[in-house]
């Protein structure tokens, strides 16, 4: 009786605890990580799509900033088609620096198909060594259907890097990602003399396996501290009235 | 006393040049067939380049006009001539001569010239080495000849063993003035004193004249520098199947790195040679990231390179011989293995990037590189992963201000329509893929000058850059080709990248 006892308290416990590698990694925006319970699972699949061609770079970042928070310190690997280098620019190194990001960290794959991408990034998937892994597909990547993305959650499940998909829909497809997210560029706060701001992103979580209600939410990304942030609405701006004697 | 080193000069005496690959059975001669002659135009003329043996014994020889030998043989058969053809029969056949030796040299038009030294003993013998060789090549014409110095055996294989005067290659004067001094042979030369020959013909013709007697010796170029290991399987029976032939590379993969091991190194590049019976030899090169002699790795990169290949592996008749070679060894100690068994995570990720370059290509597997350029698409690009890279310090922004690069960079730029209130002030509003944005906020102009001290003309358009967010918050990078007036009168406008 006993033994049957904590044989269920230990299945209950296993139960409790989802997948070996499981944690969280945080996004630093206090609102954020709470709506998510913690933050986001690592060694898990997540699906960040941009809603038309015109906000993949959008989408692209974001997926970049949660593949640093994500990485441990281990290298990420970037597989993108070819179609999207020449679509919407290769990866441009001072760029990600200025995000912040090491470019060093990046292995980049340039696939000729989302078939051959999506092969390169199962393998990468198995080895234990890599942190992240960013898929970037281009357009309707039919070959990414069900079956491809629960190879690759099983494959991230396994290894405990965490994989990232970066597509052009938001829906008209099936998938086995733990989230799925849908980003837009959004006007930043200005800075003095009408100069563009930070980067802001609009981000909504469309879907989320555990049950996270969905919610929609504006953050920056703060390239110093290497976290999401609120946007600094409440930033002071100089008004007009206030600069004027200066100029007098 | 038996020669020490055996040359062999494989050349091809009277039928001058082959057909783009020689039927199986040599065609019989006699009468009915017409002869053969391969043309080119030479200054509006049609002059005969080559012959077959046919032609040969009908009295056509290379360098007559195509209308004489009409004249000669009405029923020519005429071919237009084609040395390129020529050069890669030539290189498929030095292919094939690799299995007898590893220094074959080419001696084009029509020569192989094999390195035997060392190679007989393998086969039984100088004689049973030749008997393989025409064996081999029983479908060409063959002139074989094998002698001590790689110049007597060419003069040899193209002349036979009376060596006539014109084996020294001597221009048509000096060849005359032989002929008119009574020398034909170079038997004639030999006893004669050297010093006056040189001063007549000069010193080349002696140099000659010593290496195609086997005084002197040269060595020859080969084709391929000697690889640093290999293994080779020959069989008596052809392996028919792809499957078969993988089981013996993987043999072959051991007995290489057990070779390896004791020396205490290992192999970044590995060629796999296929020797199809039918004298097709098809080449497999598998490179990896670090030195390596592991067979299991060997053969995961070899199944990635066989699925890439765009025409699949055909063993035909069968391969009667494989090859694999390591060209050079680097140094590489023992592995090292964790506490746990694990495998570092650099030779984890090595592997990795092995397995993907092989398959995609290895310029399709990259690392971010940094130039010391403030051209922007200088300033950084993708490199193969595998090429060594030095750590570059990459500049960041300054702590509070947003990222001065964009994320994707367009190489080319892309051209634009661009509205501005004046034409050397920032973009009001500009149009990109058919779509028309209004400029909300801008900084700018960040102004480049062109690299002029690389120019000849010392000169290159200004560029000037902003950082643009139009009305939906999307943030491109601009920039205006020319100065305004002093460079340009209307420069244009670029797209150069977009900012997350």
């Amino acid at each position: 009786m006993t033994d049957s006892m904590t044989a269920l308290k230990r299945l209950k416990r296993s139960l409790e605890k989802p997948r070996p590698h499981a944690g969280l990694f945080a996004l630093g925006q206090e609102s954020l990580d709470e709506r998510l319970g913690g933050g986001l699972a690592r060694g898990a699949l997540h699906e960040i799509c941009a809603d038309n061609g015109k906000d993949h770079a959008a989408a692209s970042g974001f997926a970049l900033m949660l593949a640093q928070l994500a990485r441990m310190g281990k290298p990420i690997l970037w597989v993108r088609e070819d179609k999207v280098e020449r679509h919407y620019g290769r990866l441009y190194a001072p760029g990600l620096a200025a995000l912040g990001v090491d470019p060093d960290v990046i292995v980049q794959v340039v696939a000729p198909d989302t078939l051959a991408a999506l092969r390169a990034a199962a393998d990468a998937l198995l080895v234990q060594s890599l942190g992240a892994v960013v898929i970037e597909p281009f357009g309707a990547a039919k070959a990414l259907d069900l079956t491809a993305s629960r190879r690759l959650v099983l494959a991230a499940e396994k290894s405990g890097a965490t994989a990232f998909i970066v597509r052009d829909s938001t829906s008209g497809f099936a998938s086995a990602a733990a989230t799925r997210w849908q980003v837009a560029a959004t006007s930043s706060v200005a800075l003095p003399g009408n100069a563009p701001g930070m980067t802001s992103l609009s981000v909504a979580l469309i879907r989320h396996r555990g049950g996270v209600i969905p919610f929609d939410m504006r953050m920056e990304w703060n390239r110093d501290q290497l976290s999401f942030a609120e946007p600094a609405l409440l930033r002071p701006i100089l008004a007009p009235a206030q600069r004027r004697p200066l100029a007098a | 006393m038996p020669p020490s080193r055996t040359r062999e000069g494989l050349g091809e005496g009277s039928a001058q040049t082959l057909p783009a690959l020689p039927p199986l059975t040599p065609p019989a001669r006699g009468r009915g067939i017409p002869p053969t002659v391969f043309v080119e135009k030479q200054r509006g003329a049609m002059r005969i380049m080559a012959v077959d043996a046919i032609a040969l014994e009908q009295g056509i020889a290379p360098g007559l006009m195509l209308a004489n030998a009409r004249a000669l043989a009405p029923d020519l058969v005429v071919v237009d001539h084609d040395p390129a053809a020529d050069h890669a029969l030539l290189i498929a056949l030095a292919d094939d001569c690799d299995r007898f030796t590893p220094m074959v040299a080419l001696d084009p038009p029509q020569g192989l010239i094999l390195d035997l030294t060392g190679c007989c003993h393998l086969r039984g013998g100088q004689d049973a080495l030749v008997t393989a060789i025409r064996a081999r090549f029983s479908n060409v014409t063959l002139c074989l000849a094998c002698a001590e110095t790689p110049d007597k055996a060419r003069a040899q294989a193209r002349y036979g063993t009376v060596l006539p005067v014109a084996a020294l290659d001597l221009d048509d004067d000096h060849h005359t003035a032989l002929k008119r001094a009574g020398l034909g042979l170079i038997d004639d030369l030999a006893a004669r004193p050297r010093a006056p020959l040189a001063a007549r013909f000069g010193r080349g013709m002696t140099g000659k004249l010593a290496r195609v007697l086997g005084e002197e010796d040269h060595r020859i170029t080969p084709r391929r520098v000697p690889p640093a290991l290999f293994v080779m399987h020959r069989f008596a029976e052809p392996i028919a199947t792809s499957a078969a032939a993988i089981a013996i590379i993987t043999d072959m993969a051991k007995e290489a790195e057990i070779a390896l091991r004791e020396r205490g190194q290992g192999g970044r590049c590995f060629i796999i040679s296929l020797y199809r019976s039918d004298g097709d030899t098809r080449r497999l090169s598998l490179e990896t990231g670090a030195p390596t002699r592991d067979p299991a790795l060997l053969i995961r990169l070899l199944a990635e390179r066989i699925d890439t290949l765009s025409d699949p592996l055909d063993p035909g008749f069968g391969y009667d011989a494989i090859r694999l070679d390591v060209p050079v060894a680097e140094p590489l100690g023992p592995a090292q293995i964790g506490m746990a068994g694990e495998v570092a995570a650099e030779v984890q990720l090595g592997g990795l990037v092995d397995r993907l370059s092989t398959r995609l290509g290895a310029n399709r597997v990259q690392r971010l590189a940094g130039g010391n350029s403030h051209i922007p698409e200088l300033a950084g690009f993708a490199v193969a992963a595998r090429a060594p890279v030095l750590p570059f310090p990459w500049e960041q922004s300054e702590p509070g201000e947003p990222p001065a690069r964009p994320l994707h960079l367009f190489d080319p730029p892309q051209r634009i329509e661009v509205i501005a209130e004046v034409p050397d002030g920032p973009p009001r509003r500009f149009r990109w893929r058919r779509e028309t944005r209004d400029v909300v906020l801008y900084e700018g102009p960040e102004r480049i000058a062109a690299e002029w001290w690389k120019r000849r003309d010392l000169k290159g358009l200004t560029r000037d850059y902003f950082r643009i967010e139009d009305q939906d918050g999307r943030r491109y990078w601009l920039f205006r080709h020319g100065l305004y007036g002093s460079e340009k009168p209307h420069p244009d406008w670029y797209l150069h990248g977009l900012f997350v």
